[in-house]
């Protein structure tokens, strides 16, 4: 059980993730806000308390395996990396520029630890079962875990990869969810209705747990309780909010796709949007200090 | 006269022994799998008639069944491929690239892993079938990938070295295999190297005096190969000296060895049992168009679909017969004269 210091450290750095994705995203003039926002939090846990791995050595043979499946909320992943030690912070200023190692979508190839290429919905939880399937294969005692997005949950690729998880019984596989509602053009239940998820997840034969994905506690606790799952894969079934901590844009799918100084102004000008951002954030973050 | 260097089959002609060139898969995946305990296999609910349960067979715990879902099939291969295995995943080259190529681009290609895509009934002669089995745009889409290594082999021995190969390449692939029993032209002795054309015939020039200005190129890829072999021997009977090189790996393409045949004979002809857009015609025009611009003649698939029959009747219909590569290369060595 950690101590709520440690928790608050947690929330901290999380803080830390946000304020560099909105640095980053304002300085490509280009980019995805709302899902790395609300995805703060889940990689702050990760990355900072849940997964075995090491910064300096990426390719560490016995390292926990983050796929990333929605690759378009790379600017998260990449922050989070950062601020673990895997690369200058000053380096995710590159994102989304020619040369960069920090590619628009997440390439294997360019950057180590990312794990694997993604952008293309649909085709994480599948990769994600088949490096469970081979690693089990092997004896290995890793964990996987697959980052997946709500809406990307319209696409076949993805339910035939459940379909295989559940079958083969891939408890090494963990898959969260961010269940955060919208999708480039509105809200999930109207482009296409996804509910009930957690039924249909049941009913593929994985394990779900329902989560608030910002409260920091409640992601560490499930992650542990995950490991005592050994007979199906799990699904911890995320409810965040697209554009957690900049109140102006919480919860509005206008903000999927457009970064700070390029978004919506009916509630704050383009040219002030970054500023307001990095004061919202900072905000929290004394809220944090001060809880 | 066959060349003595590509030690084919002596009885090619006369009694050739038949083979699919999946059986040739279904082998080689098994001496694969015993040299290298990464390799795996997995299936798309079409274990038989890829052969890939020779597979299961020989190794069950390295066999892994995913049911009808071929997006699924390429991403589970990808993500094994990721962490340190050799996947061969198998269905029937419509499916597998033809529905799950961008999975394929993505997961395998651009992350640059070592999955292979085994695309089995390739090509007209998958039966009865018809025209919804028959993949005719396979090479196409596979050759325009990047880091893509693609073989079409023109036998069921030349299949089952090819995988072997590849298994030892570690990089991603496609194999196209047929379904229809063609004869077995290449031995165990026959070269095969990944991105090296063979060349499979060369007339004897002191025949013809020593030089003639008849003289023309085949290039051919696949299991019909062995029509273009057959149109040789009808050409030199008509005094007309030929090449024919078998280019089994479209990707990386033998530029060295397609511009030097080519440049000796001045006329070319490229054979295939695929659309003539982007398959080995196109991979060959795309070459000596920049290298050595040649009259060329594609004898090939034009821009139609299959259609369910049998081998006979479709090679006919669709104009792959021996008299039409015979006329393909008359008719090049009459435009080179020009």
């Amino acid at each position: 059980m950690l101590s709520e210091v440690e928790i608050k450290k947690l929330a901290l750095k999380a803080n830390d993730v946000r304020q560099t994705i909105i640095q980053m995203l304002a300085e490509a003039k280009s980019g995805h806000t709302a899902g790395p926002l609300g995805m703060a939090d889940i990689f702050a846990a990760l990355y900072f308390h849940v997964m075995k791995h090491d910064p300096k050595n990426p390719d560490w043979a016995d390292r926990d395996r983050l796929m990333l499946s929605n690759g378009h909320i790379t600017p998260v992943r990449y922050a989070a990396m950062a601020h673990a030690g895997y690369f200058p912070v000053e380096e995710c200023m590159t994102l989304r520029k020619f040369g960069s190692r920090l590619q628009g979508h997440p390439e294997r190839d360019m950057l180590p630890g990312v794990e694997t290429t993604s952008g293309p919905l649909g085709s994480g939880v599948s990769q994600a079962a088949g490096y469970a399937y081979a690693a089990r294969l092997d004896g290995k005692r890793f964990r996987v875990f697959c980052l997946t997005s709500d809406g990307e949950h319209g696409e076949g690729n993805t339910w035939e990869g459940v379909m295989f998880a559940g079958k083969y019984r891939l408890s090494n596989l963990t898959q969260i969810m961010d269940r955060n509602n919208i999708q480039i053009d509105g809200n999930t239940e109207d482009i296409m209705p996804l509910e009930p998820l957690a039924d249909k997840y049941k009913a593929f034969n994985w394990h779900v747990i329902e989560i608030d994905g910002h409260s920091m506690r409640e992601i560490l606790d499930t992650c542990h309780e995950v490991e005592s799952i050994q007979d199906r894969p799990t699904l911890i079934l995320a409810h965040t909010t697209p554009g957690k901590g900049v109140e102006e844009i919480e919860n509005d799918y206008r903000w999927h796709g457009n970064p700070p100084g390029k978004g919506p102004t009916d509630k704050i000008p383009a040219d002030k949007q970054k500023e307001v951002f990095l004061q919202r954030l900072a905000e929290v973050r004394e809220r944090i200090e001060n809880s | 006269m066959l060349n003595p260097d590509a030690k084919l089959d002596a009885n090619l002609f006369e009694k050739p022994t038949m083979a699919s060139s999946r059986e040739g898969f279904g082998k080689g995946v098994v001496e694969a799998g015993k040299a290298d305990e990464r390799v795996v296999v997995l299936s798309a609910d079409l274990s038989e008639s890829t052969q890939a349960h020779h597979f299961q067979k020989e190794f069950p715990e390295r066999f892994v069944q995913v049911g009808v879902a071929e997006q699924n099939l390429a991403t589970v291969a990808a993500g094994m491929a990721n962490y340190g295995k050799i996947p061969f995943f198998t269905s029937y080259a419509t499916f597998s690239p033809g529905r799950n190529w961008e999975q394929i681009r993505t997961t395998i290609a651009l992350n640059n892993v070592p999955a292979v895509c085994c695309g089995m009934h390739a090509g007209l002669l998958t039966g009865p079938d018809g025209a919804t089995h028959q993949a005719l745009e396979d090479l196409a889409m596979m050759r325009a990938l990047p880091n893509m290594i693609v073989i079409s082999p023109c036998d069921s021995e030349e299949g089952r070295k090819a995988v072997i190969a590849i298994a030892k390449s570690g990089k991603p692939a496609y194999l196209r295999f047929a379904r229809e029993k063609t004869p077995v032209l290449t031995t165990a002795e026959t070269p095969f190297e990944i991105g090296k054309a063979v060349v499979f015939w060369r007339s004897d020039l002191q025949k013809f005096g020593g030089q003639t200005s008849n003289k023309v190129a085949i290039f051919t890829t696949g299991p019909l190969s062995y029509l273009t072999l057959h149109a040789a021997r009808e050409l030199e009977k008509e005094s007309i000296a030929v090449t024919v090189i078998n280019v089994h790996t479209l990707s990386p393409l033998d530029t060295d060895t397609i511009v030097r045949e080519a440049s000796n004979a001045g006329a070319v002809v490229t054979f295939e049992e695929h659309q003539l857009s982007g398959g080995l015609g196109g991979a060959v025009a795309e070459c000596l168009a920049k290298n050595a611009p040649l009259p060329i003649e594609m004898v090939g698939v034009q821009n139609r679909f299959g259609q369910s029959g049998g081998a006979k009747d479709l090679i006919k219909e669709y104009k792959l017969d021996v008299p039409d590569i015979v006329a393909a290369a008359k008719k090049a060595i009459s435009r080179a004269k020009k």
